[in-house]
């Protein structure tokens, strides 16, 4: 009854839709909390450095983020990301150094140059993303298996190749590092150090890269009817299928995208460390879904936004700055806040949907 | 009447078949692979004790973690239909609680209290464990995503609970139960493993368990107008997986003589859900064979060892059991069984119009 | 095709294993009219439907639609949106998370960019023109249900729909939401499209439509215009008796049981699914709620087992007041229920025949006093015997029982907990002949052995044959009680129907 005199009465402003709720809330506490940070420990928060390094650390985070969060809107999970991400990193600079079995034969025989190495060792991180992207969106989306079991398998498939390719960790020549470290001085960001000379603010490749990215998701999801699809799926996949959505290939693209994205996301991290290493990226699926999570992605799919995750990995790294700032520097603390904040997040959420379920009962 | 009878009773044990025949496959592999990877013969222990020793009996001693954990790790899937991945995490915040306790009274280790650390990091996980179910039942969250919170941060409390150390114990008791009991020629973790089995077959022998979880986790909304309090259920599944976290993580950490919270049973989690699929468990949740689950986790452990006797590098091993999770979950599909179905009714409608040709 | 008619099905036949679904229907849809489709459970409404939106293929017989010369066939939903067949569905079909105005144009545009600008003045302008109180940029899950309701049919509207397909959109709407669709419809109406409408609600009919088409077990009845058909001979046409020479029919000879022994009594009961109400029942009575589905029958059965959340009212077993919250409680009171729908809430598919038997009278006993092996056999062995249940062994899966036998076992479950009080909610649904008549004749023996039973039926006759009080309910209000001389086929028809109706 009451509804129905709510829609009849016309309002100017519209009311929220679930995804700007979400984004709103994580936007306000990441800025809230930034703000605190900046008043109560001063320092390091008031320097745009910090923030720069936040994302320096975290381009890589924030790809991965971003496929997570296409596939988590269409109400899958994907969990092989970090593996994949380490995976990469680690064929990166195999190639670079010109180590990769096979690869490396051929790179000798067709002669490649230094810059050229890092157009192959490119090439190679998308192919891997894609590859996975691609037998996982085909098991999982064609084949009706669940995803939590098959990106299960593809995480320790791509774990186990890390070490099947190289048991010893791996470096890239530095030759070619500072080529890939480049970065980029902003100077009316900089700030004075001790000595009260100027310091530009300086900002890596791979932060140009992932925000690059997180504005071509947004379009993607915003703009484009695929994007739009995953929406639907994740609404309700029975009634994308009545409304003439290809809830399928949908699905399969999601995957395919977020393996995809996760290739680039290893060149990244490979780009930020010049480090191949076994344990690269631990446990890096698991932050990438607390920050979609963080940034208002809804656990059942349909509601999310990228711009929030891009938010929920600056908040969680945020908490993390915090936590060692504020004088708490035992090890355990950063994800133990983590785990906390995490809590807070998925229990808000419940109670939103529980709000809405409630609605639609008392009808 | 008779024959049906058999026929069903068959079926129920049908589930069983593919732990049972990936462990046979395994034993043959080996048995051409090297005849005498299966002697076990009695050597002499440090303490002079004489032991079993070989490579069966580090396949099961080495499984008793994982089996234990397989089969709290069956009961919450059958109930909740999803799986907890912070097994792991939380075998180490029991084991950490356990060490705590045993440090607390410097280092002095008695009998009474090895009991007293069990039963509280038992009590601890146990909570832990409702904290899980709570999010799951009470909240409607799905399990992994619930118990994805206690998966990011568990670790790092175990590492608080011991103040950032990574503290050794060491005491015949411990070693007892990480080892051997001394005049018992069987590894103490494998004797353990009997007990849980003696438990929870005395639960289900005892109690209606088995038949309301399954109930619950078949049809959630009957079982309720059966009277049957489902979230009460779902909850009481998550608390036994806590008591079996404690149970691994103390056989863990004895076994060592220290906790390592970065380490203990590491990547175990996915290991006891493969073995709850292996075991012809049903994912989605309904009806459960703990049996299957134990043999699961078995059978992971003799692959698991098999590569390491193959000299394949421990941490190639992932990739492996990749391959083999895949090709058992797209085996067990829906749509490829579907497929194969159509496929066999297409050769047999062949079949006869090829005999008849024969004939003529 | 002659003038004015833009859909035509003749000689429809569709059949199930085991099931003749629809034999020889025919159907006719006239330009800018609202057509009822009327019939009881099993009438073969959605079955019609179902073929005619592509989602069966037919057996037999041909479909017709304007400005096609030839018969077509129809052989998915996707094909009969391109012929302008538009389905709205009782639930919802639409995305709770997307806004109104892409819920009217995902999946239907051409192109791969979204132009939000172009598509929410597109859906605004025909809201306003519908007369749909939504605004494009709202999230659809923040509207309530009639106004989702409406925006469906907005965008079956605008895919240049002759005919609109609006299976039972009234049944969880209050009257106002009611009143705001049929100003949609008839706007519709005005604009020619053809508008088939399916529903339980009889005065809804009468409100809104021009002609009634009805179905009875699969076969067509006839089609009326509304006028020419009083609501009483409505209900007749769908239980299916004329009339005449009903009065004489065989009742239960003896109206069984004291009234005033009251094994059950409630006042003012509701729960979130049903309105209060008042209800006793006495020791070995079979007494039963009638009404056209929807009518509110099975909600309230429901609140009175405790199954859904009860909101108020006082209930006294045996003269004592007690709290029936839940389920369990109501068992501990000694009250059985078999559920309307056996798939969903009755039977646990995958346990075997002997764990579904048991399963009630085990949760009574406890969950520290499971029954052995030997009981439980014992126990399922009886029962199976007794009520001649057709299974291969105790042990086989109740899933892959036939739909009789599944019921018997649902049956089982609840005499072995030896009741009191039996509540039946359409125990001889989708079940075959002989079954039915079992399961009546075991109604009346229990109540002969001083079982109460509250009996629920579709058919009318089977509960006149059981039942010595009849409860009446319309619209989810009781509006008669029945007894005695009074349990005639035209008395119960007339209630139904709605007391003087007949005469407008």
């Amino acid at each position: 009854m009451n509804n129905a005199d709510k829609t009849l009465s016309v309002r100017r402003r519209e009311p929220l839709t679930d995804t700007q709720l979400l984004l709103t809330i994580t936007i306000c506490i990441f800025v809230g909390m930034y703000v605190l940070a900046m008043m109560i420990w001063g320092g390091g928060f008031k320097k745009p450095q910090m923030l720069f390094d936040m994302l320096n650390d975290n381009a890589y985070l924030i790809i991965i983020s971003c496929g997570l969060t296409i596939v988590m809107i269409t109400g899958s999970i994907d969990i092989s990301v970090g593996g994949v991400t380490a995976l990469v990193a680690m064929v990166g600079v195999m190639i670079l150094n010109g180590n990769l079995g096979l690869f490396g034969g051929l790179q000798a025989a067709l002669g490649l140059s230094d810059q050229w190495r890092i157009v192959f060792a490119f090439v190679m991180s998308l192919l891997i993303g894609l590859a996975f992207g691609l037998v996982q969106g085909y098991l999982i989306a064609h084949l009706e298996i669940q995803p939590f079991i098959i990106t299960l398998a593809g995480m320790f498939f791509a774990r186990g190749m890390i070490t099947i390719v190289s048991v010893d960790p791996q470096k890239a020549p530095q030759s070619l590092m500072d080529i890939l470290q480049t970065r980029i001085e902003i100077p009316w960001l900089g700030s004075p150090n001790k000595k009260g000379v100027m310091i530009p603010a300086r900002m890596e490749i791979g932060v140009v890269i992932a925000l690059v990215i997180v504005v071509l998701v947004f379009l993607l999801l915003r703009k484009h009817r695929l994007g739009r699809s995953f929406y639907a799926v994740g609404g309700n996949r029975q009634s994308a299928l009545m409304l003439g959505v290809n809830v399928r290939k949908t699905r399969f693209m999601a995957h395919l995208l977020c393996g995809f994205l996760s290739g680039i996301a290893g060149f990244v991290f490979m780009m930020h460390t010049g480090a191949g290493n076994a344990t690269n990226a631990t446990a890096a699926e698991m932050n990438a879904i607390a920050s979609s999570i963080i940034g208002g992605t809804l656990l059942t799919g349909g509601v999310g936004n990228v711009i929030g995750t891009f938010f929920g990995v600056l908040t969680l790294s945020t908490i993390k700055s915090i936590v060692t700032t504020s004088g708490l520097r035992d090890p355990w603390w950063q994800s133990i806040t983590t785990g906390a904040m995490l809590c807070f997040f998925i229990l808000l959420q419940s109670l939103v949907l529980m709000r809405r379920g409630k609605k639609k009962s008392s009808k | 009447m008779n024959k049906n009878t058999k026929g069903s009773a068959l079926a129920n044990y049908s589930q069983l078949l593919v732990p049972l025949i990936a462990i046979l496959l395994l034993v043959i592999f080996n048995l051409f692979r090297d005849p005498s990877f299966f002697s076990v013969g009695i050597t002499t222990n440090n303490n002079g004790d004489p032991v079993l020793q070989g490579n069966l009996i580090s396949i099961l001693n080495g499984a008793s973690e994982l089996v234990i954990l397989s089969m709290g790790m069956t009961l919450v899937t059958a109930a909740s239909g999803g799986q907890d991945i912070s097994v792991g995490a939380l075998a180490a915040i029991a084991g950490s609680v356990f060490v705590k306790v045993l440090k607390s009274q410097g280092g002095a280790i008695s009998p009474v209290l090895v009991v007293g650390a069990f039963l509280l990091c038992c009590a601890v996980a146990m909570a832990f464990g409702a904290f899980n179910g709570a999010l799951v039942s009470v909240f409607n969250i799905q399990p992994m995503i619930a118990t994805l919170i206690l998966f990011t941060c568990g670790r790092s409390i175990a590492y608080w609970i011991n103040g950032g150390a990574t503290p050794t114990i060491s005491s015949p008791i411990i070693s007892a139960i990480g080892s051997f009991v001394p005049g018992m020629p069987v590894p103490t973790p494998i004797l353990i493993v009997i007990l849980m089995g003696i438990f929870f077959a005395l639960l289900f022998r005892f109690t209606t368990l088995g038949l309301y979880i399954q109930t619950v986790g078949i049809n959630q909304g009957a079982a309720r107008l059966n009277g049957i309090n489902a979230v009460g259920i779902k909850l009481l599944s998550f608390i036994l997986l806590g008591a079996c976290c404690s149970v691994a993580g103390m056989i863990g950490v004895s076994r060592l003589g220290l906790i390592n919270h970065e380490t203990l049973l590491i990547n175990i989690e996915m290991d006891a859900i493969l073995a709850v699929a292996i075991g012809g468990n049903s994912l989605g949740g309904g009806k459960f064979r703990m049996l299957g689950s134990v043999l699961g986790a078995y059978a992971i452990q003799a692959l698991t060892i098999t590569l390491y006797a193959m000299k394949v590098p421990s941490t190639d091993v992932k990739a492996y059991k990749a391959v083999v999770i895949v090709l058992l979950v797209v085996m067990g599909s829906p749509k490829v069984k579907e497929t194969v179905e159509r496929l066999r009714k297409r050769a047999g409608g062949k079949r006869p119009a090829g005999a008849g040709k024969e004939a003529a | 095709m002659e003038e004015g008619i833009v859909l035509t099905m003749r000689g429809i036949c569709k059949s199930f294993p085991g099931v003749k679904a629809l034999s020889n229907v025919d159907f006719t849809l006239r330009r800018g009219e609202i057509h009822a489709l009327m019939g009881e459970n099993g009438a073969g409404k959605s079955t019609l439907i179902k073929v005619l939106t592509g989602v069966y293929a037919k057996d037999a017989g041909e479909i017709r639609i304007e400005g096609i010369e030839d018969a077509i066939s129809i052989r998915s939903p996707q094909e009969a949106q391109n012929y302008g067949i538009s389905t709205v569905y009782q639930e919802i079909t639409l995305c709770p998370n997307l806004t109104v105005a892409e819920n009217m144009f995902i999946g239907r545009t051409p192109g791969r960019s979204v132009d939000w600008k172009g598509m929410e003045k597109k859906a605004g302008a025909l809201l306003d023109s519908l007369g749909i109180p939504a605004r494009p940029k709202q999230q659809l899950g923040s509207c309530s249900l009639a106004v989702q309701q409406m925006v469906a049919i907005a965008r079956a509207v605008d895919t240049e729909c002759k005919v609109l397909i609006l299976d039972e959109p009234t049944s969880s709407l209050d009257d106002k939401e009611v009143a705001m669709l049929f100003r949609l419809m008839r706007e519709l109406k005005a604009r020619g499209v053809g508008i088939v409408f399916v529903t339980h609600f009889l005065e809804q009919v009468y409100e809104v439509s021009d002609r009634i088409t009805v179905l009875r077990n699969g076969e067509l009845v006839g089609e009326y215009e509304v006028e020419k058909l009083p609501q009483v001979e409505l209900v007749a046409k769908m239980i299916g008796k004329e009339l005449e020479g009903l009065s004489d029919i065989k009742r239960r000879s003896a109206v069984a049981g004291g009234a005033e022994d009251v094994v059950y009594e409630a006042e003012m009961l509701s729960s979130t699914e049903c309105r209060p109400f008042d209800f006793h029942i006495g020791k070995g009575e079979v007494n039963g709620f009638t009404g056209l589905l929807g009518s509110g029958r099975s909600e309230s059965v429901r609140a009175i087992f405790g199954a859904d959340p009860v909101t108020g009212g006082r209930v006294k077993v045996d003269g004592k007041s007690v709290k029936v919250q839940k389920p369990y409680d109501a068992m501990r009171q000694g009250i059985g229920y078999l559920p309307e729908d056996r798939k969903r809430d009755g039977i646990i598919a995958d346990l075997s025949v002997r764990e579904n038997i048991i399963l009630a009278y085990q949760v009574m006993k406890g969950m520290g006093h499971p029954l052995s092996r030997a009981q439980a056999e014992a126990f399922a062995d009886e029962y199976i015997q007794a009520l001649d249940i057709k299974t291969a062994s105790t042990d086989t899966p109740l899933g892959s029982l036939s739909g009789g036998n599944q019921q018997k076992v649902i049956l089982a479950r609840w005499l072995l907990t030896h009741p009191k009080y039996l509540i039946l909610d359409e125990p001889t649904r989708g079940i075959d002949v002989g079954t039915k008549t079992e399961i009546q004749r075991l109604v009346l023996k229990l109540a002969e052995e001083g079982m109460s039973v509250t009996f629920i039926s579709s058919e009318i006759e089977e509960m006149l044959r059981t039942c010595s009080r009849l409860i009446v309910m319309r619209d989810r209000n009781i509006v008669g009680e029945l007894t005695g001389n009074e349990l005639t086929q035209e008395r119960v028809m007339h209630t139904i129907a709605g007391g003087g109706k007949e005469d407008e």
